[in-house]
């Protein structure tokens, strides 16, 4: 049945608090989520207050001021800073996004951090994306030909045919989507989710790939594409402003155009 | 699951069911279905509003009234049974709990409708 208990360690206790330096007047509060699933102790949501005249204006200068400055203990993913790389997908006031692209004037407030929902937990805003690579991996991400290669030159498209698959192959993989999906979040061991079926699409509406068919019976499945109830969390939330909820809608009309 | 599974072992699991896309079909198609017979229903009724038992009991058995009457209660209870099974396939995840849910479902809803179309036909019918 229906488990109505969280387990122990979803209950997040109150951490410690570490006032801004003396004389700093532009002072902003940054609550962030620690958790060591190694120390045996409840997660906790530190507080730190950090001089605003002193810091980037990006959330992930925040970040990256209190790892240099304050506490180095923080553990959090960071590289491109600049929404190319996926790495700092995290929940900011309760939405996922990249902590590199979200300006900190942007945001009402304390700023609240937390790591992408429903997700295991390494340390503190690092989750466990084993299952997400998998799905991506699932789905084939890669041209799948019958035809032999044409020889010393590459498969042609159409520039109309180029154009099908803009608006898929920006997916920089950060995951923000599909840890927002509540689908996802019940379902994630069976359902794929925004991200591995935006790719799905992406390869589907490849003039190139000749392989559709067998990407579309791979995907009719009540769980791995049929979970999607169009909740649209997914679109909302994309950092890279993709439709991740269109594109499911366009493979389940592919399923029911090859029906009848 | 076994720990030592590899990540993609798990999410390829037993592959694709190969089914869905005539579930979603057809929820769709109830669903429009449902729109159009449940609002002429409603118009139906309120237009019979004050009338006495004999005049309902005729409207009944106009053979356009019958068959639609039949068609909405199937395609209600069918729609119905549809989304339930989505409802318990996301929320209950012990598989014996699951598999007795929609066996459940089934029954009753097929149980529901067959009553209702079954009503409808009596009174139809009926002499």
């Amino acid at each position: 049945m229906a488990k109505f208990t969280l387990p122990k360690n979803s209950k997040v206790t109150k951490g410690k608090h570490v006032p801004a330096p003396e004389g700093a007047s532009n002072v902003r509060r940054f609550n962030v989520y620690r958790y060591n699933p190694d120390s045996g102790e409840n997660p906790r949501m530190d507080s730190y207050d950090l001089d605003m005249d002193k810091c980037g204006p990006m959330v992930l200068d925040a970040l990256i001021k209190i790892k240099n400055e304050v506490d180095t203990t923080l553990t959090f993913r960071r590289s491109c800073r600049e929404g190319v790389c996926g790495s700092c997908a995290m929940n900011i006031n309760g939405t996922n996004t990249l902590a590199c692209t979200l300006a900190l004037d942007d945001v009402k407030g304390d700023v609240a951090i937390h790591p992408l929902p429903h997700m295991p937990i390494i340390k503190d805003l690092v989750p466990d994306m084993s299952n997400f690579y998998a799905q991506y991996e699932s789905i084939e991400p890669w041209l799948k030909t019958t035809s032999p290669d044409p020889a010393g030159k590459e498969r042609l498209q159409s520039h109309e045919d180029r154009t099908k698959i803009d608006g898929l192959y920006e997916c920089i993989l950060c995951a923000c989507c599909s840890t927002s999906c509540p689908s996802y979040w019940w379902n994630s061991d069976r359902y794929l989710g925004p991200a591995a079926l935006l790719q799905a699409y992406r390869w589907i509406a490849d003039s190139r790939d000749e392989m559709a068919g067998e990407r579309l019976d791979d995907l009719e499945d009540p769980f791995r594409l049929y979970r999607c109830h169009t909740i649209m969390n997914c679109t909302n939330v994309c950092p890279k402003g993709l439709n991740p909820a269109k594109a499911i809608a366009e493979i389940k009309k592919l399923m029911v155009e090859r029906q009848i | 699951m076994s720990k030592f599974r590899t990540p993609i072992s798990k999410v390829r699991g037993f592959g694709s069911a190969k089914s869905g896309a005539v579930h979603w079909w057809h929820q769709k198609m109830t669903a429009i279905a449902n729109l159009f017979l449940v609002l002429w229903f409603a118009f139906s009724i309120m237009s019979l509003g004050g009338a006495d038992y004999a005049t309902f009991i005729w409207w009944v058995r106009d053979p356009l009234v019958t068959v639609l009457l039949v068609l909405m209660i199937a395609s209600l209870f069918y729609h119905f049974r549809l989304g339930l099974q989505v409802v318990i396939e996301d929320y209950v995840h012990n598989e014996g709990t699951k598999a007795v849910s929609l066996i459940a479902l089934n029954l009753v809803t097929a149980g529901l409708a067959l009553l209702g179309i079954l009503s409808v036909l009596k009174v139809s019918f009926g002499g």
